[in-house]
């Protein structure tokens, strides 16, 4: 879009065009080099970070998946002793959950949540760049950890008394804990700038049904964020009291309680998995819409769906608690909303189908991993009902078939539809297009892979195996399964690789895109692949809900921002009006001094209470190194 | 001497699909509906994805037919009427269910389990004080009667699950809970504990021995009596090395100075089929072999290693083993 | 694609105010937030005293004196507070100079009177679980206090730098006033539940 027309010769408009981007360039640019790459606040720059690190992790998580699927498969076997399991499998599940899972999702939105409504960076991009070094150094914090042998032991849940100053001995709980800390604050910045971007920045005329769903599905997720970070903060730092100073909340000896753990641990972890899984319900609703040639079937009842899943996701945490002895009444309460969140997930899965069967679908890649994630995720859904029931989950909770069925939701609901998204969006990222062929050997691998994985995990629940367990004895018939598992988690790994291959050598030498290779019709494909530093020459002005379908020769534009500062549109929260046209904060280095000041604080305080006074003060400082103003342009008014 | 389940029923003994506890028979049931109507609810999903994608392959525009749209949404919304009802019967069938799970009747023996960081403390509460008795990992129940576990978490939070009778339930410190379980078949049953429970939690198993009312009664005859005298001189030695040694600080064996309660009572550990919460057959040799290196064996665990001397671990071993 | 201009955007305004800032927003994301975990925190404490047989456990009800003392400063500080946003809204910057120096002052009176109310709970925070969760509630707000405090002293100085006169400080005093709102207004369930919740 912003290279000259060369078949007509160079006109006065084209010329006018090239000062006007190379003016907003000269403002947007992040300057080259260490400094600038340090002090960046541009979201695309970022969220490219925040992609590529959620994406180590889950390669050094899918290493500890491979470890114990060694160990497992064969009955007392010695590879791994039971304290260096143990670690594994909390590295696992924490380094999963809340390094990549969470992070990846909030990662995609960062980056492409500005483009698709039309701005040009994202709400508080340097808060933005903070919670990025809050992040990275929370995952560095456990994986240093586990590579001194410190790696948190207690299970990604860490239940207490486990985790407790009596029985979690040495610092490894406080790891857990204070990983956390660092990893909800960064993700609760990313859902407050995700909120206020899409509320106050979408582009003038995207009124809130012309929302594409990936961003109102973001924007679902953001709350959820909000509202269920809150209870792990709490949890985790009163665990840390507990272990640290002495406090009694889970102390039942002196007024504590055991289960005040749980009911907090999973007031926030069963949101936790809406808060993986709208994200990726909101891409599926995205990418079926140039695969299948027509716009997504039922807009008004994915985005109902959508919110109705947020809501009823803090209605279920006690299914998580069937078996620790709450008063069966109540119990049977939590089975009806753990049921019930069935029905919204029905809603999408029913308008992706009918999408498909009025479409034209184009099987590409992307829409191969659709496909996938619709025949996993309902299996995935499916057994959600059954755990659901308190009967049925009195034989299965804490066994395999537990192990099965969150797999089949985090990666045939979650992972499924990330890998179509990288697919998808790669263009956009790099400008290059990922291989079709490689990209389809991936699919099959990673499908087949998973399925001939996870599915007798089931199996082995049923026949009696429980999860967390470093071996079994030679006498359950279980080593049959097992071993059958392991030796397929090699095709699911092989499927990764190939997808890591990909991924790399597309990078580097993959076709080079168009603006819009899938021609698809929401903002970000309207835009260069990969877009300029300011996103959009001219703020795109929008009239429908596929802006690119509507009017597909010419994108109606807005004019009038200035280019000698980082300017962008306010509009109104539902329909769009431009308000103001207010500036964008400047790079700057204080995010990256605040982060390095608050990573010093929170590790300290796992050691001494006292870094929570001492270390505040260079936080402080750092916090207003950030926001004193500098004369710049932006600081007018 | 046992029926066990191992010989009628393709081998084992702790899955929920293999069952003999009233419990879990009616839980078998509940399940199988559930995962039946789940499949067909799967494979119809299936067959809806299929379809739409054969239907569009062929990659002509489609006519712009009226009402297309209208009829599409007639069919989401069928499909979504009939998610509703599926699910509001799995709801009212799970508690059907969940009712009962309470197994009817009047209790006929109460059992205190206490979970421990690796095995399981066992106290059988008789009517009166004198009936009373202390054993560990081996849970003896009279078939047909309903009995009540106890269930107290002692350090951390156990589960206790014998998925071939009933579903499991956690011991939560703090927090006293009960599981009543009856058993309608003679046979050992292996259960484990299922809820992490730190280092050592794959080794933390229980059998429960259903038996006739008869063998169950001479049995908890046999575990009131206090340990019987060493029959011959190497037992003999064998207690006093368990006397003089630490041993006698964690464990009790009734009817001597040993009166330790941080391990398991010993006093008929002869008489149970495994030692270790369920790691080994009980034997003198396994005996041997625990106690000459128990971190090895079940590393973390929280019996050290006593150094003794080779004489002093073949009479330890042998007078346990005697414990019958 | 070819671009075709619709709308002039030149006459907006060069920063919003109000809700057209997205500070404003932004701040209210964050009362949000910390709303949610002073909620879970207050959960908490009615969580322990179901579960509690007595209540406080093994002490008496906390003094009323210095707690209560807090609240009224705090409540007698809205005034100045609002008084503040409204001279902001207005841009008078001398106006607005005062108030910000009275709302520092008023800031700091109760973290003073806040040091007596740790000792009047009469229960030390590793007592027992009652001591443990009435000391993070005070803890957690005597923080957001702090926080609020340190906003409004930086605010304060830049108001008398040459960056002071600009509608965006102004936007700023405005959202730190709405802030300490925040602030005020989440002690009083905190206030009731640690001084009177205790005595029923």
């Amino acid at each position: 879009m912003n290279r000259p027309a060369t078949t007509t010769g160079m006109r006065d408009i084209d010329i006018a065009r090239t000062k006007l981007t190379g003016a907003l360039a000269e403002t947007w640019t992040t300057p080259s080099g260490f400094w600038g790459a340090l002090a960046t606040v541009d979201h695309k720059i970022i969220g490219r970070r925040y992609i590529f690190t959620a994406f180590v992790f889950l390669a050094l998580g899918g290493v500890l998946a491979a470890l114990m699927r060694i160990q497992l498969a064969q009955p007392e076997a010695r590879l791994l002793g039971p304290d260096r399991y143990n670690q594994i499998f909390t590295m696992h599940g924490a380094n999963m959950m809340f390094l990549f899972a969470v992070p990846v999702m909030e990662a995609v939105a960062v980056y492409l949540v500005p483009l698709m409504v039309g701005t040009r960076n994202i709400a508080f991009p340097r808060l933005n760049a903070f919670s990025y070094w809050i992040y990275l150094a929370g995952g560095m914090l456990l994986w240093t950890a586990f590579a001194l042998d410190m790696g948190p032991d207690v299970g990604w849940f860490a239940y207490v008394p486990l985790s407790g100053p009596q029985y979690g001995a040495g610092k490894r709980a406080d790891i857990w804990a204070q990983m956390i800390t660092f990893t909800e604050l960064s993700a609760l910045a990313v859902a407050v700038e995700l909120v206020v971007t899409i509320f106050k920045q979408r582009a003038p005329g995207m009124t809130l049904d012309r929302i594409p769903v990936f961003v109102w599905a973001m924007l679902v997720t953001s709350f959820l964020v909000i509202m269920a970070m809150p209870a792990i903060m709490i949890a985790s730092t009163s665990l840390i009291l507990d272990r640290l100073v002495g406090t009694h909340f889970y102390n039942p000896a002196e007024g504590g309680d055991v289960l005040l753990w749980q009911h907090l641990f999973w007031f926030f972890g069963h949101p936790e998995v809406y808060i993986i899984f709208l994200p990726a319900a909101g891409m599926v609703s995205t990418m079926i819409e140039p695969f299948a040639r027509r716009p997504a079937f039922g807009y008004l009842g994915l985005v109902m769906a959508l919110i109705a899943t947020g809501i009823l996701s803090f209605g279920l945490w006690v299914h998580h608690m069937f078996v620790a002895g709450l008063p069966r009444l109540g119990d049977s309460f939590f089975t009806a909303s753990s049921m019930a969140i069935a029905i919204p997930a029905g809603i999408q899965i029913f308008c992706w189908i009918a999408t498909l069967w009025d479409g034209r679908p184009v099987f590409k890649t992307p829409l191969l991993f659709i496909i996938g994630f619709i025949v996993t995720f309902v299996i995935g859904g499916l057994t959600g009902v059954m755990v659901a029931s308190v009967p049925f989950d009195t034989q299965v909770h804490d066994t395999y078939f537990v192990v099965a069925h969150f797999h089949y939701v985090l990666i045939g609901g979650a992972v499924f539809p990330l890998l179509g998204t990288i697919h998808y969006w790669f263009p956009k990222l790099t400008g290059r297009m990922m291989s079709e062929t490689l990209g389809r050997w991936s699919f099959w691998l990673i499908f087949i892979g998973f399925n001939a994985t996870f599915f007798p995990m089931h199996i082995l629940g049923l026949e009696g195996m429980p999860r967390r367990i470093y071996t079994y004895q030679p006498d359950l018939p279980w080593h049959g399964l097992n071993l059958f598992i392991s030796l397929s988690a090699v095709i699911l790994i092989a499927g990764f690789l190939l997808f890591f291959v990909n991924v790399i050598r597309s990078a580097r030498s993959g076709e080079v895109a168009p603006d819009n290779p899938w021609d698809a019709p929401t903002l970000e494909w309207a835009t260069t692949s990969p877009p300029p530093s300011y996103n959009f020459a001219m703020i795109p002005v929008v009239g429908s809900l596929h802006p690119l379908w509507s009017e597909r020769d010419t994108l109606p534009v807005a004019d009038g921002l200035r280019t000698d500062r980082r300017e962008l549109i306010v509009t109104t929260l539902a329909t769009a009006e431009p308000q103001a046209r207010d500036a964008s904060p400047q790079n700057s280095i204080w995010p990256l001094w605040a982060a390095i000041a608050t990573t010093i604080m929170l590790i300290w305080s796992i050691f001494s209470p006292w870094a929570v006074v001492w270390g505040s003060i260079p936080v402080a400082v750092a916090l207003i190194g950030w926001f004193w103003p500098k004369g710049t342009p932006e600081d007018e008014s | 001497m046992l029926a066990t389940p191992l010989a009628g029923c393709g081998g084992n003994w702790q899955s929920a699909l293999d069952v003999y506890g009233t419990s879990a028979i009616s839980l078998k049931h509940l399940i199988i509906l559930i995962v039946a109507v789940c499949s067909a609810v799967w494979m119809l999903v299936m067959a809806a994805l299929i379809a739409a994608l054969w239907r569009g392959r062929d990659a002509r525009p489609a006519p712009a037919e009226p009402g297309r749209e209208r009829r599409l949404t007639i069919a989401v919304i069928g499909a979504v009427v009939a998610t509703v009802l599926i699910i509001s019967t799995f709801t009212i069938m799970s508690f059907i269910a969940t009712r009962a799970l309470t197994v009817a009747g009047q209790d006929d023996l109460t059992i205190r389990v206490r979970g421990l960081q690796w095995w399981w403390g066992l106290e059988y509460v008789g009517p009166d004080p004198s009936s009373r008795f202390e054993t560990a990992n081996e849970i003896h129940i009279p078939v047909g009667r309903n009995v009540r576990l106890k269930l107290e978490g002692v350090d951390v939070i156990h589960s206790v699950w014998v998925p071939s009778l009933a579903g499991k339930q956690d011991l939560v410190p703090g927090r006293p809970n009960e599981l009543t379980i009856r058993a309608e078949h003679a046979g050992v049953y292996r259960g484990q504990c299922a809820e992490f429970c730190g280092m050592q939690h794959a080794h933390m198993a229980l059998l429960v021995i259903a038996e006739t009312q008869d063998d169950f009664d001479q049995w908890a005859a046999a575990q009131r009596q206090a340990a019987a005298r060493p029959p011959d001189e190497e037992t003999a030695a064998g207690l006093q090395t368990f006397l003089a040694k630490p041993c006698a600080a964690c464990h009790t064996i009734r009817g001597t100075a040993a009166a330790g309660t941080s391990g398991p009572d010993l006093t008929h550990v002869g008489s149970r089929r495994t030692i270790a919460a369920g790691l080994f057959e009980t034997t003198r040799g396994s005996l041997a072999a625990w106690i000459a290196d128990p971190q090895t064996i079940k590393p973390g665990n929280n019996m050290p290693m006593v150094p003794l001397t080779p004489d002093e671990l073949r009479a330890v071993s042998a007078y346990l083993a005697s414990l019958k | 694609m070819r671009e075709r201009i619709v709308l002039d955007l030149g006459k907006l305004p060069l920063h919003g105010l109000g809700t057209a800032s997205v500070t404003w927003w932004g701040t209210l994301a964050f009362m949000l937030i910390e709303g949610t975990g002073f909620a879970l925190a207050i959960a908490v404490y009615l969580y322990l005293m179901s579960m509690a047989t007595a209540w406080p456990i093994n002490t008496q009800a906390p003094d009323l004196l210095p707690g209560t003392l807090v609240t009224l400063i705090l409540l007698a500080s809205l005034v100045p507070n609002v008084l503040l946003s409204r001279w902001a809204e207005q841009q008078d910057l001398g106006k607005v100079r005062i108030g910000i120096v009275i709302m520092s002052l008023l800031g700091t009176v109760p973290l003073i009177v806040r040091i007596f109310e740790f000792p009047a709970l009469k229960v030390s925070w590793d007592s027992n679980a009652y001591g443990s969760v009435v000391w993070t509630l005070l803890g957690l707000h005597t923080i957001h206090i702090i926080t609020d405090l340190v906003d409004t002293l930086v605010l304060a100085a830049l108001m008398f730098t040459r960056h002071g006169h600009s509608p965006r400080r102004f936007g700023d005093v405005q959202d730190n006033a709405m802030y300490w709102n925040f602030v005020v207004a989440t002690w009083l369930p905190i206030y009731g539940c640690i001084y009177w919740l205790a005595r029923l």
